[in-house]
């Protein structure tokens, strides 16, 4: 999807978010991460529950105070930004769609001021008919029906209420929104409904997506490049095919032969790889290394001959 | 380990839910059995049934529930016909069950080994401390780590999976003839969740319960299960052994539910996907209620529900498309791409059996 001159949109770097700072609990939730989102691409992050994918995206999108590290939007520098024109403008073009549709919507608000809401607040609509208009087009857009506008959220299935969260970020015209488990509230069938509406949307008006989600499949299929996320630190990047066909880490091996698949003959001879956390303990000083290219991997200086080793076994060339 | 020996026969079940709204036809007609030593996995959206099928199995239907007809037979009783005091002396004895949020499903307040050692307790009589030091091997049967220092903990001081790890102990301790399973895996990552699923499969081995296994992740049914049921909108619409409904499904819901998940081999633009939402039960429609979501519907679908139809002695399903006058229809690409897979896998096998022949008969003098 995206070339060596691809625009960033996003730009993370070294980005730590530690909670309960100096205290006996402290918690590095997110501890030294960096990574890049290109204009138009799919970013899906995966992890187990606890890796920190959540707060990574509620860090960029201004909700948490970073404890260290920089996070850039289309080259502006979202932590510690002040400014109130460019906060709005931030607040705008990065949206958010939630995990949970039952909570994410506002049981007393009808489903058009539920929409509206970005609208009002960014000006967006000079009159009551054109925020009218906008609110009808908006239902068009995901697959709701006009006459929806008026009804409360209770009335809609999960999968309909999914779509009005959707609705809702792309009432303000976002560039980059960021999904955070939209899916996975849902059944498996209106699963693919909304994943299908998604990529449609985004080819439609050229989104950026952060998708975060643990069910590996799906962000897989969904996914131009992935990174697998393990206590806050990201331990492999690369194009979505190639982490999943070629997987480097340990770390991610054995999270990919834990994926159960709709085949009884592969599952019968499925082995699971267990996992040994010695390529990530604290012993020593890792970074991401680019492996083959695009693909990264977190290693110590020795450990890089390691991975270099299994890149060309699997066929992968060396940088 | 399997044998053919039904020890829970379900037969033509409905159940119904009084609401403000008016009466909702939950379950219509739900017929199965369970043989012993084998899993069954029952598979569906939310809303299509499989939870009030278990929780009639368990006589724990909420008070708006009234049975409207069928029967649950275990060991030649009527489960539907018992009263409280018999359905108590059945649950957690001789039919136990795991929930799906292993958090709410322990008691917060009481030690772990309390909570495990309750049931034999309660249904044998046994006194505390013989209780305990029982609860104390199931512990290291489910797998939890330093169980002897653990056994006086409460359940906040365990994560996720060692909670269900918990939540199966307890399920267990009275060897039952059955296991219901609802959701077990759901709310784990997918570590755990291979961590919980091996252990269920040992322990089926070991103690040779039957297992309904309810979930909506095909993955985990096809490892897990030996037969699958799949439901719709209160009905059971086709079943047969794992390898049938995998391999050669023949319901367009199965075709639907099996091409709508991606694999890890999945690509191209769009994902094939069940369009429109499951019917309203309130007032549930004429015919097939699949039909206004499936696209190979005929126009019998709308007028008449289709009985099943025989695929095999193990197979059945329930489509107009299999009966003899229905045109035929080209399944989608992801169905025949299984269904080639399963020839196969048929000739592979045919083939191992005539070698197998051959050299047998070789051996012979």
């Amino acid at each position: 999807m995206e070339d060596q001159n691809a625009k960033k949109v996003l730009e993370v770097s070294h980005l730590k978010q530690y909670f309960n700072v100096g205290k006996k609990d402290e918690v590095k939730a997110v501890d030294d991460i960096s990574f890049d989102i290109y204009e138009g691409e799919t970013f899906g992050l995966v992890g187990e529950s606890g890796s920190g994918k959540t707060t990574v995206g509620r860090a960029i999108i201004h909700l948490y105070h970073p404890t260290d590290g920089s996070i850039k939007f289309n080259g502006d520098e979202v932590v510690g930004m002040k400014d109130k024109a460019k906060l709005q403008s931030l607040r705008q073009n990065m949206q958010m769609i939630f995990q949970d549709p039952y909570a994410s919507l506002n049981p007393r608000m009808k489903v058009r001021d539920i929409i509206a809401e970005g609208i009002d607040i960014n000006h967006l609509a000079k009159s009551k008919e054109e925020r009218e208009k906008m609110v009808a087009d908006l239902l068009d857009t995901v697959g709701l029906n006009r006459d929806h506008a008026s009804r409360y959220p209770h009335e809609f299935s999960g999968g309909q209420r999914q779509r009005i969260g959707i609705a809702r970020a792309l009432a303000v015209e976002p560039e980059f929104i960021i999904a955070d488990e939209p899916i996975s509230a849902l059944d498996v069938s209106i699963q693919a409904q909304v994943v299908n509406l998604l990529k449609q949307l985004q080819r439609e008006r050229h989104l950026t997506y952060l998708f975060i989600a643990h069910d590996l499949s799906m962000v897989k299929y969904i996914s131009d490049r992935i990174g697998v996320l393990h206590y806050g630190r990201m331990l492999e990047i690369g194009d979505a095919d190639e982490v999943y066909n070629h997987p480097l880490h340990d770390y991610t091996r054995s999270l990919l032969s834990a994926v159960p698949a709709p085949d009884p003959e592969y599952e019968r001879t499925r082995t699971q790889l267990a996992y040994d956390p010695k390529y990530e303990d604290g012993s020593k000083d890792r970074e991401l290394v680019e492996i083959a290219p695009r693909h990264w991997v977190q290693a110590s200086q020795d450990e890089i001959e390691m991975y270099q080793k299994r890149a060309q076994e699997q066929g992968l060339p060396l940088v | 380990m399997q044998s053919n020996e039904s020890i829970l026969k379900v037969r033509d079940l409905k159940i119904n839910f009084k609401t403000y709204a008016g009466t909702v036809q939950a379950i219509r007609d739900v017929s199965f059995d369970l043989k012993k030593g084998e899993t069954l996995a029952i598979v569906g959206e939310s809303g299509s049934g499989k939870t009030v099928t278990t929780r009639s199995i368990m006589g724990l239907l909420a008070n708006n529930a009234s049975v409207a007809g069928g029967s649950i037979m275990f060991h030649d009783k009527d489960i539907l016909k018992m009263s409280q005091k018999e359905l108590q002396g059945l649950r957690g004895a001789q039919i136990a069950q795991i929930f799906q949020d292993p958090m709410t499903s322990l008691d917060p307040t009481m030690k772990i080994g309390r909570q495990i050692a309750e049931p034999l307790m309660v249904h044998k009589n046994m006194s505390k401390s013989k209780a305990l030091a029982q609860a104390l091997e199931m512990m290291k049967l489910v797998g939890i780590t330093d169980a002897e220092h653990r056994i006086n903990d409460y359940p906040h001081q365990f994560s996720g999976g060692m909670r269900q790890r918990i939540v199966i102990a307890i399920a267990l301790i009275n060897y039952p003839e059955i296991l219901i399973a609802d959701e077990p895996t759901t709310a784990l990552d997918v570590t755990i969740q291979a961590q919980i699923l091996n252990l269920m499969r040992e322990l089926q081995e070991k103690i040779s319960t039957s297992i309904i296994f309810i979930t909506h992740d095909l993955g985990v049914v096809a490892g897990m299960a030996d037969r699958v049921a799949v439901m719709y909108a209160g009905k059971i619409v086709e079943y047969g052994t794992v390898d049938e409904i995998f391999y050669n499904p023949k319901h367009p819901y199965t075709w639907g539910l099996l091409s709508s998940m991606p694999t890890l081999d999945t690509n191209g633009a769009e994902l094939p996907s069940i369009e429109g939402t499951p019917p309203d039960l309130l007032d549930p429609p004429v015919g097939d209620a699949f039909a206004p979501r499936n696209e190979y519907a005929l126009n019998i679908d709308t007028e008449q529900e289709p009985p099943f139809f025989k695929v095999s002695d193990t197979h059945y399903a329930a489509t107009w498309l299999l009966h003899p006058d229905a045109p035929k229809v080209t399944p989608p690409e992801q169905i025949i791409a299984r269904q080639q897979q399963y020839a196969k896998m048929q000739q592979e096998l045919a083939e191992q059996a005539r070698e197998h022949h051959v050299e047998e008969e070789e051996e012979q003098p």
